[in-house]
């Protein structure tokens, strides 16, 4: 087999692998589109907001310690102790939900009805107030965040490619993580939303406002569970990239990536979620991989949109989108 | 009592079709042609000029520019900041190519280009709507900045890729460079506002602007009753490109000098200047200079107040920023989702009646 095909491989193998990682965000925003019409840029911060939490969490970082000192000249930084990852995981899993249930008491709330461009620019405002939240409480500094995931290369593969072509992919351990939890992620979520009351709940709500309120469901309840399971998605895609990245400002900047793996797959489908990320990751991988050293590289900035672009030109609601139908 | 139309008789045609047809309107607009160009000039000093007046200025024409569409069209863009720096390449490409051209003729023609690319990525408009416009928009940002940074012929292969304004003038004044003084780059921000201003306001109430809002509105009923909404559309990216373009442009050569396109002209900058809009009024002239003096003067006043009166940290200044800008948006999406203009013209409601309200 040449060797240019074989690169080629393990290239589209590891797009296969960052498109499973963008499928995880945008997977957070899907969720909220479909239960209440929201498309919420600030999923991007929260998987922010929660990786921070969950190093400070771990760490036992005094929250506005930064704060504190400057304004009372005290010198407090750390409670000096330190909380084992899963414990930690689950505070702040907890910290997630009451977030959640602000934003839906807060916000949310006195701007039913409003349009959807206006919601929309209200999550853009949150995930500023987010942003800053998080660095207040914090720090800006760039921190590691280890859970115990696995890292490094993995051997199995490397070996195994190398009997077959005589040459070892190079495929990262905790991305190989990051799909069967993703994958794990996605069932969960599916059986949720099949199978359980509250799922149905959900559904209903995502269908008619209306008439899920006429049989007694509660908005408001279902909006908070909404949110706080987006926010359980945006603590666990923070958690994969900040092993990956370190959990910095950047990591909000993940939201722009998932947004054209949100058009391609329609902003109202789970499994287009997933299906787009898969196109996405691949296609900006092979492009960089062929087209990018043509010319002057860097092209994984904007090629997705470009592509996402193109297609929705052909396709104006993505590939599993509700079908758009207009009336006057 | 000082703002009614009531004894306001109109004789004429023009009279009764003129910009401001009301008259304490009129006279307010008069009153601030005046002070903006008869008095500040001359009190003006370099800290005034570069921390508030300039940026001010140069805001103002983005964020009418995105009025026009965001406001008055409805086409949702994200990709303000990538149009911006077409509007600032092109300018730099004028400038460099030209020395003995004009500065004015520069940024009109910057502006020209900017018209063409806005038009370019305006034409998935016509299939695309709504939300996965606003993020096909992001594909011009991203890709506008990435070319820039990459192809070395847009920044005449320097070593460090960034640009750097050379000295200009107009009329032997010295406008652009380290050695413009204050009055005369106000000035001449100032003649770019005064025109954007006035064509915006004088095309948003003529048929082209009926046009756009119909398209806003509802764009299949505008095509049914016979608004043709490739014309609409295609106008208002390109005058809407037009005006940023030239913000660009002047953001580039008379307020910075010198420009790293990444980080002067990154997707923050696209939300920044739809926050002035936001914040100003969707669909109101008045309303684009509201939302640019209050984003300009809030950093400004958060670091007076924090830095020099409580005696703050910078980075704690910084993050507090974002909270209180957040905040603020939040906010105003809740109390009053017109923005600012609606604040106005609940004021001159009030206005109307006092000091006897019955």
């Amino acid at each position: 087999m040449p060797d240019q095909l074989i690169y080629a491989m393990e290239v589209i193998l590891n797009g296969l692998m960052a498109g499973v990682l963008y499928a995880l965000v945008a997977l957070g925003f899907v969720l909220i589109y479909k239960a209440s019409g929201i498309f919420n840029y600030a999923q991007g911060v929260m998987a922010l907001f929660a990786a921070m939490t969950l190093v400070g969490i771990m760490n036992g970082q005094v929250p506005f310690s930064h704060l504190i000192n400057a304004t009372f000249g005290t010198h407090i930084h750390y409670f000096g102790w330190n909380v084992p990852a899963l414990f930690a995981i689950l505070l702040t899993m907890a910290v997630m939900v009451l977030l959640a249930w602000a934003v839906q008491r807060f916000v949310m709330r006195h701007l039913v009805g409003q349009e959807p461009i206006i919601l929309f620019m209200a999550t853009i405002g949150l995930a500023y107030f987010l942003e800053g939240v998080a660095d207040l409480m914090w720090g800006s500094e760039i921190k590691k965040l280890d859970v115990g995931l696995p890292q490094g290369i993995n051997l199995w593969i490397d070996e195994s490619t190398f009997n077959i072509f005589g040459y070892g992919f190079f495929i990262d351990n905790l991305d190989v993580v990051a799909t069967v939890i993703a994958a794990l992620l996605v069932a969960a979520l599916v059986a949720f939303s099949q199978y359980t009351k509250q799922g149905r709940a959900m559904r209903a709500v995502a269908d008619d406002h209306q008439a899920a309120l006429s049989v007694g469901i509660s908005l408001n309840f279902i909006w908070i569970m909404v949110w706080s399971v987006a926010g359980f998605v945006a603590l666990v895609a923070g958690i994969m990239w900040g092993t990956k990245s370190g959990v910095q400002f950047s990591l909000s900047l993940i939201a722009l990536k998932a947004l054209p793996v949100l058009m391609l797959g329609g902003f109202t489908s789970i499994p287009g979620a997933i299906v787009g990320g898969l196109i996405i990751g691949v296609g900006e991988k092979l492009f960089e991989f062929a087209i990018g050293p043509l010319v002057g590289g860097a092209t994984e900035n904007w090629f997705a949109y470009v592509l996402a672009l193109i297609f929705l030109v052909f396709r104006p609601q993505g590939l599993f989108g509700e079908k758009i139908i207009e009336r006057v | 009592m000082f703002y009614r139309e009531a004894g306001d008789f109109k004789t004429s045609y023009t009279d009764d079709s003129q910009t401001f047809p009301i008259k304490f309107d009129r006279y307010r607009y008069y009153v601030v042609l005046a002070v903006g160009f008869g008095i500040i000039p001359f009190i003006i000093n370099d800290y005034w000029a570069n921390a508030l007046l300039l940026p001010f200025l140069i805001y103002a024409i983005a964020a009418i520019g995105l009025n026009i569409l965001v406001g008055y069209c409805g086409q949702v863009s994200l990709g303000t900041g990538g149009f911006m720096a077409v509007g600032a390449y092109a300018c730099y490409k004028l400038m460099t190519a030209f020395p003995d051209v004009s500065m004015f003729v520069h940024v009109f023609l910057a502006g020209g280009v900017t018209a063409i690319v806005g038009v370019l990525f305006g034409l998935p408009s016509l299939r695309i709507k709504g939300f996965y416009l606003a993020v096909a928009t992001l594909a011009a940002q991203f890709f506008l900045v990435w070319l820039f940074n990459r192809v070395p012929w847009f920044y005449n292969y320097s070593a460090s890729g960034q640009i750097n304004a050379p000295e200009r003038d107009v009329f032997g004044i010295i406008i652009t460079g380290p050695n413009a003084p204050a009055w005369a780059t106000y000035l001449f921000c100032l003649i770019f506002l005064a025109f954007c201003a006035i064509i915006a306001r004088n095309l948003t109430r003529g048929t082209t602007g009926r046009s756009w809002m119909a398209i806003r509105d509802m764009d299949i009923a505008a095509e049914i009753i016979g608004v043709n909404p490739l014309k609409a559309k295609l106008t208002a990216f390109a005058v809407s490109s037009f005006f940023v373009g030239i913000a660009g442009a002047l953001f580039f050569a008379v307020y910075l000098g010198a420009v790293e396109v990444g980080e002067v002209f990154g997707i923050q900058k696209s939300f920044l200047v739809l926050f002035m809009v936001i914040i100003g009024g969707l669909g109101s002239i008045f309303g684009s200079f509201a939302g640019a003096a209050f984003l300009v003067l809030l950093p400004v006043v958060l670091k007076v107040v924090g830095v020099d009166v409580l005696g703050w940290p910078t980075d704690i200044v910084a993050h507090l920023q974002l909270v209180i800008v957040g905040a603020l948006i939040i906010m105003f999406l809740i109390l009053e989702p017109h923005g600012l203009a609606q604040l106005w013209r609940v004021t001159k409601e009030k206005l109307r009646l006092w000091p006897f309200p019955h």
